[in-house]
């Protein structure tokens, strides 16, 4: 394979005021994570421990095999979008090894809130349901929650993609062979029961767990009957008489161990069929992506040094390198895994969109998974490129993306704006997974072209009316406009409303990416049928 | 040759374990053929595997087997064997058993009958000894056992004493009384055990030296007048009186001392007309004095570290010499060729006082054998160590041109004996030959006790590093074992497989925690990825040790650690058995376990108040009654087990609510002996 000549100087003025920029947003993500990952109050964990129980991030730790990687979704969700502080939506989700098998862990926070499902709750817990479906990965619910969040109830019960989907989906992957399994260690009440009882194996811990349809007081207004929750639905009820559980456990590191012996027992082989090489590690150090982007967003830069920072042994065979330049495709591996990469190197004209259309029919009749590095401001604007077709190339381009069956992987480690971001296999374009850069920005246009846009309405309204508009009085116009943009656009905002499965620091997206196609090939890769192509 | 003609035709080893096999072993050379005998626990032994043919003597319990000389007499004429050797301990200083042998024309391999009993009774060989002009250590050894009167000796040389039974051996039935006020106790509990050991309570009290070294020099004697020494071995170092690790030569040790020793010993043997192997017991002291303590009149366990520094096969000597050869070699013949010692591997706690351990030996794996390593074993991989017998699992001997090197030998030898299944001394032996007095030279028979707490590391200071040791070695050995699987799987290189604790945006930290003496430390390892590899940061988190973190990096290579702790690199051999971690260092063993996560108590009858055996043995005395008040530590019962007694106390004030072992009752180890309520 071909390696890559970094042409980078980490030496240079410009390198090093780049890598202070990125440092300080990879510093400022991981200050706000440290934060996040405490979880509820002090008081709160103080009680949770008391209890005898072990904090959901221990759960999680307790419960992967020893020094496992664990790949986490959405750290930031729900992150400054309610009125209450919800530290990662009061679920902690990701991909962990268990038992040798990668499955994915939906664990409730109950220090956050009694682990009740906020909207964006729900949204994180199927989230990280559709993953699992995608990649054909077992599901262990280490269940202790308060069920709805009763003041947000309207968001939160009725619709489609509300809590009803939660059992929907075991239901569902239950009958796609996908293991259902369910640790209750905590309350799991009302239409939480739900998760125990729809499990294919479930495991409840003496004197902690409980699972009823009604809890006490809710008992004692409809019935009168006085009846203690443990009476109700602790273990022994559960384990003895009604078999709503089949597993008791002591305490909580042994219902932890006694979800590995599910896995176990599991007999599952992950079908990997595919060309995998050695590992080699780039030639070039990923932690010099901080130096390559630069700190203004406007600034173009080469996306092969971010390649060569990414790939093994930084090679990468390039397809179709004279054509169609503004989009770099080509071969290279990640953990020994074949890749096809596509990033963006400025704007999408028809050539790009046409060579980056033919990229995706090669990656999907060959089953090899697709990564996207995602800097786009758009598709190319103008009478020439209108009357050359740029909509239906750029169409193929999505036709391509849409329906290529082989796991997508999309990176946003720039502009994410406009068609662009569907061509680049946005959110809406089923990637297994989506991680963002602290850098990156997302919105259906850049703010200053939002600004531009609508300044240029208002100006034309005021013209028509003879009334003059000052350049001062433009600029006051489109600042908050710009500044609307800014902040809505911003990683922090996108994955606090889960538009993204979690922001990375860059120097770990070789790392990231590794784990999630290794974890997609759960999942056998199948035939691609493509729309049709307008030509 | 008339001489060759005599050599017996077949014999029979009227012993077991080790040194059966051993006797075994050089008349197979000789093309002697060889009878075994056992009893129902050695049925499937490996001296009975490795005799020629083997006679079945009876239960287990030695009375009823090894020690039934009709039996063993029995078992020699049925198969024709000319002479009998009795190995050590046994039959093998029981005069009434050589007179059955000479009855029946059955050579006995070892002394006349009159030497045996002249030195059987310790107050008869020093009165020999005295007249042969033998130094003895000053003592009583009359005729007037009344307390009164050994007390009144007692008084008279001086404490401390040493109270002996003159019928006794090996440590048992033996008190050092370190003041008057004590000597009655001692007095009382001598004789009680010089009873039970031996039938015969009769006692002799001597002054005790305080920083003696125990020396003894191997004699030889055939049946034409020959007799020679082959020179020294220090057993200086001993636990309760039993010899623990034996050298040879002593160390310190003047031609000229040599020679006055070698001949009084010479000097003892004549004067009771000794005849074969034997060895005489001095005390020698401080300043090159030398006291006579006793003669025994057999093969001694520690003869191999002789053979090793003379070149001769002492077994052979005894058969030619009860076949009626003269010696093979003279005192001139004989030259001491560089160092040997004589580590014995028991099976026993020596952290719980050296309490006897039994059970199976399910991982038994000796160091290889070769010209500086030699392993006497009667055991196998998945025998069984007893309640009948004496718990030795082998004896490792090596040999070297010095005592430096020789030492050395001796503590990679031990870190390679790897045994499961089974407590075992081997990580005393370990820090014992590792211990700086003891390869600087600075040894009596108190060496033990005085070094207790270097021998068993109780500064906890000296974790330290090991600490941070143990916890690199689990993370690096997690890391391999996982390198390893990964290759048996369909995805053989994905980044799943690593160790790493790889987190999202968040430091790689690996949570421990490992315990060290019953004391649980938690300990942090983060990985940091450097190039391809890694490095560690570690950190302590206990309150013995001062907040820092330790900059590490290693690797494990064919057992060993290789460890660069904050720039300072080092290494470990390590033994592991599950979650227990043994790291040999220069400076000793540490013993570690790491914690997996409390699963809860899963047996719902757990033991609660009651007081368990600690082994199998026999109840010898019941001291309360049910319903008796007691106080904390208060004796309340007296168990035999592996020959000794262990005294079961009061854990706390409390009340006896009910005994289940009445005196003579079997009991098996870990069964419950009394109810007992102790006081809120």
């Amino acid at each position: 394979m071909a390696k890559i000549t970094s042409k980078i100087n980490p030496r240079s003025p410009e390198f090093t005021e780049n890598a202070q920029a990125m440092q300080l947003q990879v510093d400022d993500l991981k200050a706000k994570l440290e934060q996040i990952k405490l979880g509820g109050g002090e008081k709160s964990r103080e009680r949770h421990l008391s209890r005898g129980k072990l904090l959901p991030r221990d759960r999680v730790n307790t419960l992967l095999d020893s020094g496992a990687p664990f790949l986490e979704f959405s750290q930031l969700a729900a992150d400054s979008v309610y009125p209450d502080d919800v530290p990662a939506a009061g679920i902690i989700t990701g991909i962990g090894r268990v038992g040798g098998q990668e499955c994915v862990i939906v664990a409730n926070d109950a220090t956050v809130k009694g682990g009740t499902y906020y909207p964006l709750t729900v949204k994180k817990h199927l989230r990280a349901q559709t993953i699992a479906q995608e990649n054909n990965l077992p599901c262990i619910y280490l269940v202790d929650s308060g069920g709805a969040n009763l003041p947000n109830q309207d968001d939160v019960f009725p619709d489609k993609e509300h809590f009803g989907r939660i059992f929907f989906n075991q239901a569902n992957m239950s009958a796609q062979a996908i293991p259902q399994i369910a640790v209750v260690m905590g309350s799991c009440t009302a239409g939480g029961a739900y998760v125990p009882a729809m499990a294919d194996e479930s495991i409840i811990v003496k004197e902690q767990g409980t699972i009823f349809l009604a809890g006490p007081p809710l008992v004692k207004a409809a019935t009168g009957e006085v009846v203690s929750a443990e009476d109700l639905g602790g273990a022994d009820v559960h384990c003895r008489t009604s078999g709503v559980a089949d597993h008791y456990a002591q305490n909580d590191n042994h219902a932890l161990e006694l979800a590995r012996t599910i896995v176990s027992n599991l007999n599952r082989v992950k079908p990997v069929e595919m060309n995998i090489k050695p590992v080699q590690e780039p030639a070039y150090d990923p932690q010099e992506i901080y130096g390559i982007i630069p700190k203004d967003a406007r600034q173009p830069f080469d996306i092969r040094e971010v390649i060569a920072r990414i790939v093994d042994g930084s090679e990468f065979d390039e397809f179709k390198a004279l054509y169609g330049t503004t989009l770099v495709c080509g071969f290279a591996r990640i953990f020994g895994y074949p890749v096809g990469i596509v990033g963006n190197n400025g704007i999408l004209f028809g050539e790009s969109a046409q060579k980056g259309a033919h990229f995706i029919e090669l990656c999907a009749q060959r089953k090899i998974p697709l990564v996207f590095l995602q800097n786009i401001t758009g598709f190319m604007v103008g009478q020439q490129y209108e009357a050359g077709g740029i909509a239906k190339h750029g169409a193929k381009m999505v036709t391509a993306v849409a329906t290529a069956q082989v796991p997508k992987f999309t990176i946003l480690i720039g502009g994410s704006f406009g068609a662009g971001n569907y061509g680049m296999c946005g959110r809406a374009y089923d990637p297994r997974f989506l991680f963002m850069w602290p850098n990156a920005r997302i919105s259906v246009m850049g703010g200053e072209q939002a600004a531009g846009v609508l300044a240029q309405v208002k100006r034309d309204q005021k013209e028509k009316r003879g009334e003059s508009w000052t350049e001062q009085e433009e600029a006051k116009f489109k600042q908050p406009i710009i500044d609307t943009y800014e902040h809505q656009g911003h990683p922090y905002y996108a994955s606090a409303r889960l538009w993204d499965d979690g922001v990375i620091d860059p120097a770990d997206t070789r790392q990231v990416l590794g784990l999630a196609i290794s974890a997609s090939l759960n999942k056998p890769i199948a035939d691609t049928k493509f729309g049709l192509f307008r030509m | 040759m008339t001489q060759t003609q005599r050599m017996f035709s077949k014999i029979l080893i009227a012993n077991r374990g080790e040194i059966a096999c051993r006797v075994i072993k050089t008349a197979r050379r000789m093309g002697i053929l060889t009878v075994a005998v056992y009893s129902d626990a050695d049925e499937n032994s490996l001296h009975v595997n490795m005799a020629d043919e083997a006679i079945y003597l009876g239960p287990s319990p030695s009375r009823e087997s090894y020690l039934q000389a009709e039996k063993v007499i029995a078992a020699a004429k049925k198969t024709g064997a000319q002479a009998i050797h009795p190995g050590y301990g046994f039959l093998s200083e029981n005069a009434e058993f050589c007179r059955l042998c000479a009855e029946e024309n059955i050579i006995f391999i070892g002394p006349p009958v009159g030497a045996i009993e002249a030195m059987g009774s310790k107050s008869a060989a020093k009165s020999i000894m005295e007249k042969a002009q033998v130094p003895l250590v000053p003592g009583y050894h009359g005729d007037d056992q009344s307390e009164a009167v050994i007390k009144k000796a007692a008084d008279e040389m001086g404490y401390p004493v040493l109270l002996k039974a003159t019928a006794g051996g090996g440590g048992k039935g033996m008190r050092q009384v370190w003041s008057e006020a004590e000597f009655s106790e001692g007095f009382a509990a001598a004789k009680r055990e010089a009873k039970s050991s031996f039938g015969d309570d009769t006692m002799l009290v001597e002054k005790y030296l305080t920083q003696p070294r125990h020396v003894e020099i191997q004699v030889f004697c055939d049946n034409h007048g020959n007799a020679v020494y082959l020179f020294e071995r220090d057993c200086s170092v001993q636990r309760r009186h039993q010899k623990v690790i034996e050298e040879a030569p002593a160390f310190n040790m003047s031609e000229t001392l040599r020679a006055q020793m070698g001949e009084s010993a010479i000097k003892s043997a004549k004067a009771i007309g000794y005849q074969g192997a034997g060895t005489v017991e001095f005390l020698l002291d401080v300043d090159g004095s030398f006291y006579f303590m006793e003669m025994n009149t057999r093969l001694q366990v520690e003869h191999p570290v002789t053979e090793l520094i003379s070149g001769q096969d002492l077994v052979e000597w005894q058969l030619r010499v009860a076949a009626g050869e003269v010696l093979p070699k003279s005192q001139e013949e004989l030259a001491i060729n560089g160092h040997a010692f004589e580590a014995r591997i028991y099976a026993e706690d020596a952290n719980n006082d050296f309490l006897p351990a039994t059970g199976t030996l399910s991982f038994l794996q000796p160091p290889e054998e070769s010209e500086h390593v030699r392993v006497d074993t009667g055991v196998r991989q998945g025998d069984e160590v007893s309640v009948f017998y004496d718990p030795m699992i082998a004896k490792l001997i090596v040999w070297d041109e010095n005592r430096e090197k020789a030492l050395q030998r001796l503590s990679k030898a031990l870190t390679e004996y790897r045994i499961n299944g089974v407590t075992t001394n081997i990580d005393f032996l370990y820090n014992l030959a590792t211990c700086p007095a003891f390869i600087n030279q600075d040894i009596d028979t108190g060496f033990i006790e005085k070094h207790h707490d270097e021998i068993f590391h109780n500064s906890e200071q000296a974790l330290a590093d090991e600490l941070p040791m143990a916890a690199l070695y689990l993370v690096l050995s997690l890391a391999n074992k996982a390198k390893a699987h990964a290759t048996t799987t369909t995805d053989p290189h994905s980044p799943w497989n690593a160790t790493n604790a790889w987190r999202l945006n968040e430091a790689h930290i690996h949570q421990l925690v490992l315990s060290h003496n019953d004391i649980k430390y938690p300990v942090t390892v983060e990985q940091k990825r450097q190039g391809a590899g890694s490095y560690y940061l570690i950190n302590v988190n206990h309150e013995k040790f001062a907040e820092r973190t330790l900059d590490c990096q290693g690797r494990i290579e064919d057992g060993k650690l290789h460890v660069s702790i904050d720039g300072h690199r080092s290494q470990a051999t390590i033994a592991r058995d599950g979650d227990n971690i043994s790291l040999y260092r220069q400076n000793g063993v540490f013993n570690f376990t790491y914690i997996t996560p409390d699963c809860g108590n899963h047996d719902d009858h757990a033991q609660q108040g009651g007081l368990s055996a600690p082994m199998n043995g026999t109840m010898v005395s019941v001291l309360v009654n049910a319903g008796d008040k007691v106080i904390k530590d208060q004796p309340l019962m007296i168990m035999e087990a592996m020959k000794m007694e262990h005294t079961i106390k009061a854990p706390s004030d409390g009340v006896v609510t009910a005994i289940f072992y009445q005196t003579g009752d079997m009991v098996d180890g870990g069964c419950e002996l009394i109810a007992f309520d102790a006081d809120e």
